[in-house]
């Protein structure tokens, strides 16, 4: 029962083309209809591909042959695993909910049809990403989520500071797509071919210095895409977009494409220990980095949008220990929570009217209790309270990173990088009670603004309360029991899934679910006491400590170093470019055209305009050849 | 006694000579032209005095024709100078120097 899955990515993009066809003259508020049902035909499609039964040796379903020259070929083909799957039913199951939250949220744009013509285009991209079975095909469809981003955060574009952060997110991107373009040219240069099956097949033939070069190409095109330091600074900058699109594109989706791909690519970067080494230690340095940052942060969506980049720091950390079905897993939670906190944090704005700073938050619980208990399940979850959905997989996480830490064949860097994202954990749950206390408890710091604030309507509120169910009950209902729960025996499947060292411990995991757990209420405790009991205001904690306060706050000027070093450097070459072209290679040019001149200007003085001058030089010719001709004859 | 044929040719010499200098040196476009009918006539008197030396009659006939086309000739060069009267008033080849460049 595997030959529909070409249904999948079909729903979603016939609802792009009837929106982008008909949607901004005739169909107007129908294209969020549509859109919506495209998508819950893309989840039934995924779900009956799930019941239907899909094991790591179902073969790739081949649609046509798209390329074909001499013994090279490449068909648009789909890779059918558990793998795939489970990313099929994170995609559509998220990207559905949005669908039905942005017709509320968006209700008043002018823009709806557009909207609701990329987000369909969006989700057909990323389920095309997970299908591929090739690398071209996988490279296309990373450079069409790519597009359909920077398309969602230009959306309204009238702004400038909007329409410059499209293209920061676009130009960053661009540094890790040139390094995965070109680990995808070595692959087909060493391997003669771009399917998964046959390059994985021979990674064991090829030296591993090559293996290890190509793996860091393509985890560079990872830390682009997955938004991990020092390729961040796009992130934060895309909440410029409307709330549903970060929900889904820069928290929930496609954020998570460079996890799936290191996932994906597994065979070759198991390969060599070093990549495993750097893929996990980018990954523990953002998720401490990023969470650090999100301390100090003001405007809720930048928060959030810091949290994610520290949540999937903490994914690359486990696909660096080899914990691959637990960095899916956090995936699949995180993927649910954070698309809560940014749906909520949407709710509150929609409420605020557009506000965005929590400075004029305080007191909105009682405004909007379906939003605050939501997104206070969401904020648990992320802290990773048991027994919430973030519990479980943010505990197995940090497991997995310190049993490849004790492991004889591990290193004790992955001691380190447990340590480190422990102290992200601390300070995610500190972050997201800051975020939660400054928002709905305290006084109402904005009267104004609060006066007018009300609940969303039920478009909105509904896919709050599924995702919340999420977020609360997905981590225990597939995550139970640890390391052999639901999601663990089906990931499994995927043959040479690393199955961290320890795994059966049981006292071990058990006094490590305590360690996280007990940091995690600690940081909770810790944002009570700073925010709630003394109600301090943002000058106050930020006299505190400045100098700390203005790093974080400034976000380790790593902007401003972009800016003035990378940036600066770059402008400062072109101008050097710009000179020579200027100066040198136009002043070789007019140099020739100045010496033609010079020499016709002294030259012309020969035409004179006298007839007479004329006909004395043909004279004098005349005497001149007829009288050489005499003499010499 | 007849006159040798390097007289006749030695006169036609000079014609067509004082002729070129005329071209040359005149400033009045008047006087050009005259000139040019005086290097015309050098040239006949070649042509008439070596048909006539050699006994062939295709010199006479040169003669004739070039008398004719200069006929013509002088018809088109004085209207030119009757449309030129009319736009200039110094009627010098020196000034007449607009194809300059």
């Amino acid at each position: 029962m595997t030959d529909f899955p070409w249904l999948i990515p079909l729903f979603p993009l016939v609802a792009f083309a009837i929106n982008g066809a008909f949607g901004p003259r005739y169909l107007k508020k129908a294209t969020g209809v549509i859109g919506s049902a495209g998508i819950l035909g893309a989840f039934a499609a995924t779900v009956a591909l799930w019941i239907g039964g899909v094991h790591s040796d179902t073969p790739d379903f081949t649609l046509y042959r798209w390329v074909s020259s001499g013994s090279f070929s490449i068909d648009i083909g789909f890779v059918l695993d558990p793998l795939t799957v489970v990313m099929l039913l994170v995609v559509t199951g998220v990207s559905f909910l949005v669908h039905v939250y942005s017709i509320g949220y968006m209700a008043h744009d002018e823009s709806f049809a557009r909207f609701f013509t990329w987000l369909p285009l969006f989700v057909f991209a990323m389920i095309m990403l997970v299908l591929s079975n090739n690398f071209l095909s996988l490279y296309v469809f990373w450079e069409l989520v790519g597009v359909c981003s920077y398309l969602l955060i230009g959306f309204w574009h009238q702004r400038k500071s909007a329409a410059d952060a499209a293209v920061k997110a676009f130009l960053v991107n661009r540094i890790g797509d040139f390094g995965f373009a070109i680990g995808i040219i070595l692959i087909f240069w060493n391997f003669g071919s771009l399917n998964y099956g046959d390059v994985f097949a021979s990674v064991s033939d090829k030296s591993p210095d090559l293996m290890l070069l190509i793996a860091l190409l393509l985890f560079i095109g990872a830390v682009g895409k997955s938004a991990q330091f020092p390729l961040h600074i796009w992130l934060p900058d895309a909440m410029e977009g409307p709330t549903p699109v970060s929900a889904l594109i820069h928290a929930a989706t496609m954020v998570t494409a460079g996890v799936y791909m290191v996932a994906r690519m597994r065979p070759i970067f198991e390969v060599s220990n070093e990549a495993l080494l750097v893929v996990g230690g980018i990954g523990a340095f953002t998720a401490l980095f990023a969470a650090s940052i999100g301390l100090a942060q003001t405007d809720i969506k930048r928060v959030l949008a810091y949290s994610t980049v520290s949540q999937l720091g903490l994914m690359f950390l486990a696909l660096g220990a080899g914990a691959y079905t637990v960095a899916i897993f956090h995936l699949a939670t995180h993927a649910f929570f954070k698309a809560l906190l940014f749906l909520g944090s949407g709710s509150v704005i929609h409420a605020m009217q557009n506000q965005q700073e929590m400075s004029e938050y305080g007191g909105l619980w009682r405004r909007m209790k379906w939003t605050y208990f939501t997104f206070l399940l969401g904020g648990l979850a992320l802290s990773g309270v048991f027994p919430l959905a973030g519990f479980w997989s943010k505990d197995e996480l940090l497991a997995s990173a310190f049993f490849k830490g004790v492991a004889s064949d591990g290193s004790w860097a992955f001691t380190v990088f447990w340590i480190m994202g422990l102290l992200a954990s601390l300070l995610t749950a500190v972050y997201t009670f800051r975020m939660i206390i400054l928002t709905f408890h305290g006084k109402p710091r904005n009267a104004e603004l609060h006066s007018h604030s009300h609940e969303s309507p039920i478009s909105m509120v509904a896919p709050l309360v599924v995702l919340a169910a999420g977020a609360v009950a997905l981590g225990g209902a597939v995550g139970f029991p640890p390391e052999h729960g639901f999601i663990h025996d089906y990931l499994y499947k995927v043959p040479g899934v690393f199955h961290f060292a320890g795994a059966g411990e049981i006292t071990a995991v058990i006094s490590l679910a305590i360690i996280s757990t007990a940091v995690a209420a600690f940081g909770i405790v810790a944002a009570y006491a700073v925010y709630s009991r003394r109600q301090p205001s943002p000058e106050a904690v930020a006299a505190l400590s400045p100098r700390v306060y203005g790093l974080l706050y400034r976000k380790y000027y790593v902007d401003e170093i972009v800016n003035y070093g990378i940036v600066g450097v770059t402008k400062g070459i072109g101008l050097i470019l710009w000179a020579i072209d200027a100066k040198i290679v136009d002043g070789i040019v007019n140099l020739i055209g100045w010496t033609v001149r010079a020499t016709s200007s002294l030259t012309r003085r020969v035409q004179t305009g006298q007839v007479q001058n004329y006909l004395f030089l043909i004279a004098a010719g005349a005497v001149v050849s007829v009288g050489a001709f005499v003499i010499f004859r | 006694m007849s006159i040798p044929l390097n007289a006749y040719l030695l006169v036609g010499a000079i014609l067509f000579s004082l002729g070129t200098l005329g071209v040359l040196m005149r400033r009045s476009v008047l006087i050009v032209f005259i000139s040019i009918e005086l290097m015309l006539q050098g040239v006949n008197l070649t042509f008439a005095a070596y048909g006539a030396f050699l006994e062939d009659m295709a010199g006479s006939m040169f003669v004739v024709i070039s008398l004719t086309v200069a006929a013509a000739e002088a018809a088109v060069g004085l209207a030119i100078l009757v449309a030129l009267g009319r736009r200039v008033t110094e009627f010098y080849v020196d000034r007449l120097d607009t194809l300059r460049w």
